[in-house]
């Protein structure tokens, strides 16, 4: 896995290196199935189709375990999740590209857990952020856990 | 959550109280379905010797598996008080305290937060809110889950 991130490491205004998604019909699939959500307008285009979508749509959870994915693969295994919020805003086809990005908003000690603010978004190939979100990380400070 | 299909004003009449819970087993093979899913390549949720080394000392569940625990309950609730209405997903937002790992027993626990209704382009509106709450079998607050679902 990748290099462990430290609070240190990271200052407000640092970006999170990208992550490109490209869902296809599949994965969409194989999510439905592993998730439980049998929303026919994620699998079924003629029904997407009849209710005036384009054709099937991302769920919008699946483009928020994208989101999820990145941060926690950029924040490392000591690093820790605490909140992730995400709105979907607009509709993902699949096939398209997603590109999965955030940048840090705050940063601070609170009760001694070094806590990271990051705003996060998916956007399609057209630049549209058709999913906004924001995540609040813990990370390890350099130097206390050098074990 | 009552079995029984409700209206949506029957669902405003359940605002702010807590349904039945559910219990729902994690098991490792859930756990990598879900990020094969995904294609999430992190060691910590699908290798085994990777994640003993971990300060979890053992695979966990990647944090947005929570929101989709239970979340089949609420699409359902909604689809049944808008039938043959379309659901769009709105917005989650997800508060983590605990890992969630295989092997454990999750009970999530549901109410209505909040029901909003307005004219749109597709005709009236309906914005629900639910908020979750996971506790492990230790009874310890696993995580706090706020879902917003939109029906057409």
């Amino acid at each position: 896995m990748t290099e462990q991130l430290y609070y240190e490491d990271v200052a407000v205004g640092s970006e999170i290196p990208p992550l490109v998604k490209q869902p296809t019909t599949r994965q969409l699939v194989m999510w439905a199935g592993a998730s439980g959500d049998y929303n026919p307008i994620h699998y079924d285009k003629d029904l997407a189709q009849s209710r005036g979508l384009p054709g099937v749509i991302v769920p919008g959870q699946l483009a928020g375990s994208f989101l999820g994915q990145l941060i926690t693969g950029w924040i490392g295994e000591k690093g820790r999740l605490r909140k992730l919020s995400c709105s979907y805003k607009g509709m993902n086809l699949p096939g398209e590209a997603l590109t999965c990005g955030g940048r840090v908003s705050q940063k601070y000690i609170e009760q001694g857990e070094h806590c990271v603010e990051c705003n996060l978004w998916v956007e399609n190939e057209k630049g549209e952020k058709t999913v906004t979100g924001m995540a609040t990380v813990v990370l390890p400070p350099r130097g206390s856990a050098a074990s | 959550m009552a079995e029984n299909p409700l209206s949506i004003d029957g669902m405003k009449a359940k605002i702010g109280e807590e349904g039945e819970p559910r219990v729902y087993e994690i098991e490792k093979g859930m756990i990598l379905r879900f990020v094969q899913a995904i294609d999430d390549p992190n060691p910590l949720w699908q290798d085994e010797e990777y994640a003993r080394k971990s300060q979890y000392g053992g695979i966990i569940a990647p944090p947005t598996l929570i929101p989709i625990i239970g979340f089949e309950r609420i699409l359902q609730q909604v689809s049944q008080s808008i039938p043959q209405g379309t659901l769009l997903h709105g917005a989650t937002e997800l508060e983590c305290y605990q890992p969630v790992r295989p092997g454990e027993s999750v009970t999530v626990t549901t109410k209505i937060a909040n029901i909003r209704e307005r004219q749109g382009k597709m005709g009236k509106m309906t914005f629900i809110t639910f908020e979750n709450t996971y506790k492990n079998q230790r009874q310890e607050l696993v995580a706090r889950c706020r879902q917003m679902v939109i029906g057409y």
